[in-house]
């Protein structure tokens, strides 16, 4: 295929820096960006492994993030600790219902979703599958755009944490949780970040490059 | 015509090896394979983000400094600030995450505004900017990091919670985060590393650039 021809593939490797193309001789001899002095890959080093090992700690923290209690709210009145789920559905039935879906969004859809893509990227991209390359590419582009919005939750907490601590009639309290969805929320944006998307387009050009 | 490697661009989602095309102001070149966005023709680029970027500090300021929300008890009224938010997480044993808290909200945000002004002020004076690479590598590692618009939606998120039990004001601050929020998208939509890297070339004399 003479239309579809990877820089790699010409030996030519783009800065992630400033973007200026340059030819590197072999990927195992360090090449440096002429314009900027970055080091120049050919692809992320050690990408599939790093990400592997983040996305995976991200699956133990995971569990405990959903199980333990996010936050503990109490008053005269009533008492009641909440996990992220709990809490939810708390919010939807006190009338708050579209506030419940934001957060419902923010902290149980984007989480799942971007454990679930990052496992199917990375192992499309381990058995060098040739399916759908572009979908694939929107998918890791997507999870990149929505990744940072499950800090929502944590915000909420320190929030309301601080302010009703001020006043004497009730009491919130931050959960253990809430150190595990911190986790699990940066883990996952690390492991994106350490995803290299020109994997998935380079079984289409009977490429390979370890670097 | 030779290929000169300048001519060329390699898509950082998909490595397509592609020739650039001139484009018109406010147009976006996309990868034909893919479909990333390669580089666009932002109008007057280095002017107006450094306008923004000048403006989104200011704002910074204000937003940090004044209350976000006060509730009102018996009479009484009790402000907290972004930064009493983080130190009474941290009292509470969470420190791990009011750390994040405070990186998020107000370390990152301030390293990408000072790199931003850092890089973007000598150049505005045709000036080669002291260590420059640093700031531009620095704005990439950044940029993810700080999350204004997150936090902004979490305020609003609490405010709802709170008007349940107890009278909420908003403050300053949270008026000045709504801006803030607005001109770090201004500030990011405004920016091109093309626009830089081609003023450098330009400065420096070196014929590496388009």
């Amino acid at each position: 295929m003479s239309e579809s021809k990877s820089a790699a593939g010409q030996g030519l490797c783009s800065c992630h820096v400033c973007n200026l193309v340059s030819r590197l001789e072999r990927p195992s001899l360090a090449g440096h960006c002429p314009r900027c002095g970055t080091r120049l890959h050919f692809r992320t080093p050690g990408s599939v492994s790093r990400c592997w090992a983040l996305l995976i700690a991200a699956y133990i923290l995971y569990i405990p993030s959903n199980l333990l209690v996010m936050m503990e709210t109490g008053s005269l009145i009533s008492y009641r600790k909440d996990t992220i789920m709990s809490g939810i559905v708390h919010l939807w039935k006190t009338g708050s219902e579209i506030i419940a879906l934001i957060v419902f969004v923010a902290s149980v859809v984007i989480p799942l979703l971007k454990l679930i893509s990052l496992t199917v990227l990375l192992v499309s991209v381990q058995r060098r599958l040739k399916w759908h390359p572009r979908q694939r590419t929107r998918l890791y582009r997507m999870i990149e755009l929505v990744g940072r919005w499950s800090m929502l939750d944590v915000y909420v907490v320190t929030l309301l944490a601080t302010l009703v601590q001020l006043g004497s009639m009730a009491i919130v309290k931050a959960g253990p949780a809430s150190i595990a969805f911190g986790a699990v929320v940066i883990l996952t944006m690390f492991a994106s970040k350490q995803f290299d998307p020109r994997l998935i387009w380079d079984p289409l050009q009977n490429e390979e490059f370890h670097d | 015509m030779a290929d000169r490697p300048a001519q060329l661009i390699a898509c950082h989602d998909c490595d397509l090896l592609q020739r650039e095309i001139f484009l018109n102001p406010g147009c976006t070149a996309t990868c034909k394979r893919c479909g990333a966005v390669l580089y666009r023709n932002a109008t007057d680029s280095i002017n107006r983000t450094l306008a923004y970027t000048v403006a989104a500090s200011i704002l910074f300021v204000i937003a940090n400094l004044f209350p976000i929300l006060s509730i009102e008890m018996g009479g009484d009224r009790a402000g907290i600030t972004l930064y009493g938010a983080v130190l009474s997480l941290w009292d509470q044993g969470f420190q791990a995450v009011s750390v994040v808290v405070l990186l998020t909200t107000i370390v990152m945000p301030a390293i990408q505004l000072s790199s931003m002004a850092f890089l973007l002020v000598p150049l505005e004076f045709d000036q080669v900017p002291f260590r420059y690479t640093l700031y531009v590598r620095t704005l990439q590692y950044v940029q993810p990091w700080s999350m204004v618009e997150v936090f902004l939606l979490g305020v609003l998120v609490s405010l709802v919670k709170l008007t349940h039990n107890f009278k909420v004001i908003p403050g300053v601050a949270l008026w000045s985060f709504a801006m803030l929020t607005l001109l770090i998208a201004a500030v990011a939509s405004s920016f091109s590393a093309r626009d830089v890297w081609a003023r450098l070339d330009r400065i420096t004399g070196r014929g590496v650039s388009r």
